[in-house]
This record gives C-alpha cells, sequence and structure tokens, in this order.
C-alpha cells in the first residue's frame, strides 16, 4: 500500500478511470484494537494486514485503506463514519 | 460489570448503577443526534428528486459525529453530506436505541447475539467520541492520576469496548 500522492485536485477535475483513496486518519479516542477490528469488518483484511494499517494510522497520521472510483469511495467513507472512523476520500 | 464469552453468546452482568449509567450516556446520544429533519420520501427518491441541504455541524462533538468527507473541498463535503447524512443519523440513533432496549432494566445478566455485538461496538464507540471529544482527551490523556469524574466515565467505556472486543472476532464482508 502506498502513500497517496500530495496532489491538490478539485472536484471539476473529475475523471472516472482515474482511482481515488479512502484515507483513515489518526485520532486519540478510538481504541487500536476497535480500528483492527472494524478494518477487518468492512474491508475484508486479514488480522495481519489490517493491524499494519492500523499502526499506520497511529504512527504516520492516517493510512489508504481502500481505492477505486470516487462513488465506490464514497460509500467506503460513509461505512468508515458509520463506525466512528474519521475517514475522507481524495484522489490518489 | 466485563463481557464473557459463552459458547456463540456474548455475556455481561452489570449492577443497576452500570445499567442506568450506558442508558444515560445512549440517552444523552440521541439528545445530541437529532433524527433526520426530512424523513426519505420514496417518491421524491423514485423520481431523483435530489435530497435537501444540510447544514454542517456547528460543534466539535457533532463534527467528529459527523465528519467532512473531503479535506479542503466544502463544497464536495456538503455535497456528501446531503447524500449520506439521513442514513448516518439514523444508523447512530437505531445503534443507540438498541444498546437500550437490549440492558437488563436494574442489573443482571444479559446476553448479546453476534449482530448486537457490533451494534454495541458502534454506540460504545459513539458514546466515547462524544465524551472524548467535549473533555478534549490526548493520547497523552492520564486516566490513573485525574480523578474528573466524566474522564473516569470516559476510561470505562473504553475498558468495556475492549472488553467486548476480546469476546468476539471481526466478521469479514461476504464476497
Amino acid at each position: 500500500m502506498t502513500a497517496p500522492a500530495e496532489v491538490e485536485e478539485t472536484s471539476t477535475e473529475e475523471t472516472v478511470d482515474r482511482p481515488w483513496v479512502t484515507i483513515v486518519w489518526n485520532d486519540p479516542i478510538n481504541l487500536m484494537s476497535y480500528v483492527t477490528h472494524v478494518l477487518i469488518e468492512l474491508f475484508g483484511y486479514s488480522k495481519d494486514k489490517a493491524t499494519e494499517l492500523m499502526l499506520q494510522v497511529h504512527h504516520e497520521g492516517r493510512a489508504v485503506v481502500s481505492n477505486g472510483t470516487r462513488e465506490q469511495m464514497e460509500a467506503d467513507v460513509a461505512r468508515c463514519h458509520a463506525k466512528g472512523l474519521w475517514a475522507t476520500l481524495q484522489k490518489d | 460489570m466485563r463481557f464473557t464469552r459463552h459458547r456463540k453468546q456474548v455475556r455481561a452482568d452489570p449492577d443497576a448503577t452500570e445499567v442506568a449509567l450506558l442508558t444515560q450516556l445512549a440517552t444523552e446520544l440521541l439528545g445530541l443526534i437529532e433524527a433526520p429533519a426530512i424523513s426519505d420520501d420514496p417518491l421524491a427518491e423514485m423520481v431523483g428528486m435530489p435530497p435537501g441541504d444540510v447544514d454542517p455541524p456547528d460543534n466539535e462533538v457533532l463534527e467528529r459525529l459527523f465528519p467532512d468527507a473531503y479535506k479542503g473541498d466544502p463544497e464536495a463535503a456538503r455535497e456528501f453530506r446531503r447524500y449520506t447524512d439521513s442514513e448516518l443519523r439514523q444508523t447512530k440513533r437505531a445503534n443507540a436505541k438498541a444498546l437500550i432496549a437490549s440492558l437488563p432494566e436494574g442489573g443482571g445478566v444479559f446476553e448479546l447475539d453476534r449482530d448486537l455485538v457490533d451494534v454495541w461496538l458502534a454506540s460504545l464507540n459513539d458514546m466515547r467520541l462524544a465524551l472524548g471529544t467535549s473533555l478534549d482527551v490526548t493520547e497523552e490523556t492520564d486516566y490513573e492520576t485525574d480523578d474528573e469524574p466524566a474522564l473516569q466515565v470516559y476510561a470505562w467505556l473504553g475498558w468495556l469496548q475492549e472488553s467486548l472486543l476480546s469476546c468476539v472476532d471481526p466478521r469479514p464482508p461476504r464476497p
């Protein structure tokens, strides 16, 4: 998994074939065990992969947890918000 | 009160005070998260009418429960909110209500099936987000030495959530 590119994009430059990413951000409240649990339940990651992503969020402040079309990422962000994860989407 | 696993059920034995506290916290959550202003109109949805505009949250607790989906793009964040806010509110409210409904009145043993465990985990998390944000909790907050009652409640909720997590394996989505 690579870090998202530091590129500012505007929503008017939308192109469907360019991948978007869902990012989970670090926060001081969510338990590490809970974040791992949610990443497995929402995205089907193995325990090891989910733990790795959780630790990346914890240490680096954020991690890309999924990628796809803008529509798919909006759905993923909504599912993260329902579980209390702080998530955003952006163009990769 | 702690959760333990008994075959396929997860069990806890809260006393009356713990039941009252959880009921109060879930009720506060329901007070905080208002029901969607306009109920979903199936006819409007059928003819493709877009849902109404939703103002962004006006305090930091609601900002944490209903975060912007786009950073640095208020317009896109607002558009996302229009289409998702109502369902997100309904989910969080339904979770809080289901948590209250599953509690044994006056205390005692109760059991949660696997679906309710996830409902509890999400709602306990919402309580912690609301309380933790209003208390300005950081990763350095020391619960051992700070005897502020609200902080002790916050720490207890975390302990409870951890205890519940230790009883179940996460269920990956069906392919």
